[in-house]
């Protein structure tokens, strides 16, 4: 009897364990994209706060141009939106609808740069099968995750976290969210943050 | 004598442990659950619309939430989209022209109506999609998927066509994920298969 009991708490505390990452999947990617299940909610350790000054890159963004931090100093609010991987579903369930909001982001004198550590062609392809996107997104692939790392936002798998950094004019951190890489960062909590630097 | 009476409140603490985990929705569950429904019945708890208009729209005469029996129609068409998905945004204007062409008819428009669903979309979420596209029928936030887990994680978009059963409530005569090619031939065959009559 304990034996039976014990047996079936394991099926179900492995069941409970197991349940799968909060995301709808949209038709645009076929059956093209990667269930990985539900993941550690954050793998890293942040080396960024608000009030530093944000560590500077120059990326190659996937139109093959640079894309330098520091080139947006004394002209724009620059937002950071680390993703993990391409091809998976609450990241494939993020960017499409920043594609939307172009005019908010706009109005906040805001712009935003999508990094992942994927290479460069996957990220590409995957763009495109969203329609495009109107922000750079560049690669932090090779040396791999060196941007992730300096921000302390990467993880064990070599993958980023689903992190937002917003990052104002004089080039100072105003903003960081690691969030649950299962989830995916409400918009309006973006807006809020962008509004704050736009009283 | 003691060893029995330990086992056995052993084993009823094991089952409250194992009920608690097999089925986490009985206690956790934010969805809206209604009583057990027929097979075929759709049903699930909305809130109502602040707007007046939207509340008309769906013939409710209360602001507190309402299942989807309550709304007067024959048929109810739900659309399940997120402002996160690349085909419900091209969509937009396909499934505005259906509820324009379904306003512009007077035989139709008291009998057919239209409601959307924000999979996991936050209550900000569906009314910047609503701005954006314009969108004249009521939209609603889903913000934990407890709708979306209800209704079988369908992927976006995906269209629920409801009729009413005779016994106060919906039931699905349509179920599907695609986009809308035609708006006109989309209704048009919506209609045919709820088999209600309409005049021109």
């Amino acid at each position: 009897m304990k034996f039976v009991m014990m047996t079936l708490l394991g099926i179900a505390l492995l069941g409970f364990g197991i349940a799968g990452p909060c995301f709808c999947e949209s038709i645009a990617f076929g059956n093209k994209i990667f269930d990985q299940g539900t993941l550690k909610p954050v793998d890293s350790v942040l080396k960024i706060k608000t009030g530093d000054t944000a560590p500077d890159f120059a990326l190659t963004s996937i139109t093959g141009e640079e894309v330098r931090l520091s080139s947006y100093i004394g002209r724009k609010n620059v937002m950071l939106s680390f993703i993990p991987a391409a091809w998976t579903p609450v990241c494939s369930d993020q960017w499409p609808g920043y594609n939307i909001a172009e005019d908010i982001f706009r109005r906040y004198d805001t712009v935003l740069i999508g990094i992942s550590t994927d290479p460069l062609p996957t990220l590409f392809a995957w763009t495109r099968d969203m329609g495009g996107l109107w922000f750079d997104v560049v690669s932090d692939f090779w040396p791999h995750g060196a941007v992730s790392e300096t921000y302390g936002v990467l993880r064990s798998n070599g993958t980023a976290e689903r992190a937002i950094v917003l990052i104002d004019k004089k080039g100072v951190i105003r903003f960081v969210h690691v969030g649950d890489i299962n989830l995916r960062p409400d918009l309006g909590m973006l807006v809020r943050e962008m509004e704050k630097l736009n009283p | 004598m003691r060893c029995i009476i330990h086992q056995n409140r052993m084993a009823r603490v094991m089952w409250a442990v194992l009920i608690f985990f097999l089925f986490p929705g009985f206690i956790f569950s934010p969805a809206p659950v209604l009583s057990e429904e027929p097979a075929g019945r759709l049903d699930f708890l909305l809130p109502a619309p602040d707007n007046a208009v939207h509340r008309q729209y769906l013939g409710l005469s209360t602001d507190k939430p309402f299942s989807l029996g309550q709304i007067k129609a024959q048929v109810v068409i739900v659309e399940i989209f997120s402002m996160y998905c690349p085909v419900c945004q091209r969509e937009a204007e396909n499934i505005n022209a259906v509820f324009r062409l379904i306003q512009s008819r007077p035989g139709l428009k008291d009998k057919v109506k239209l409601i959307g669903i924000g999979a996991g979309n936050s209550a900000y979420e569906v009314e910047f999609f609503r701005e954006k596209y314009s969108i004249e029928f009521p939209l609603f936030s889903d913000t934990d998927f407890s709708i979306h887990k209800k209704i079988g994680e369908v992927r976006t978009p995906h269209f629920f066509c409801l009729s009413l059963d005779g016994n106060n409530g919906f039931s699905v005569f349509y179920s599907g994920t695609e986009a809308i090619e035609t708006p006109e031939a989309f209704l048009q065959t919506l209609l045919k298969d709820s088999g209600i009559k309409t005049a021109p």
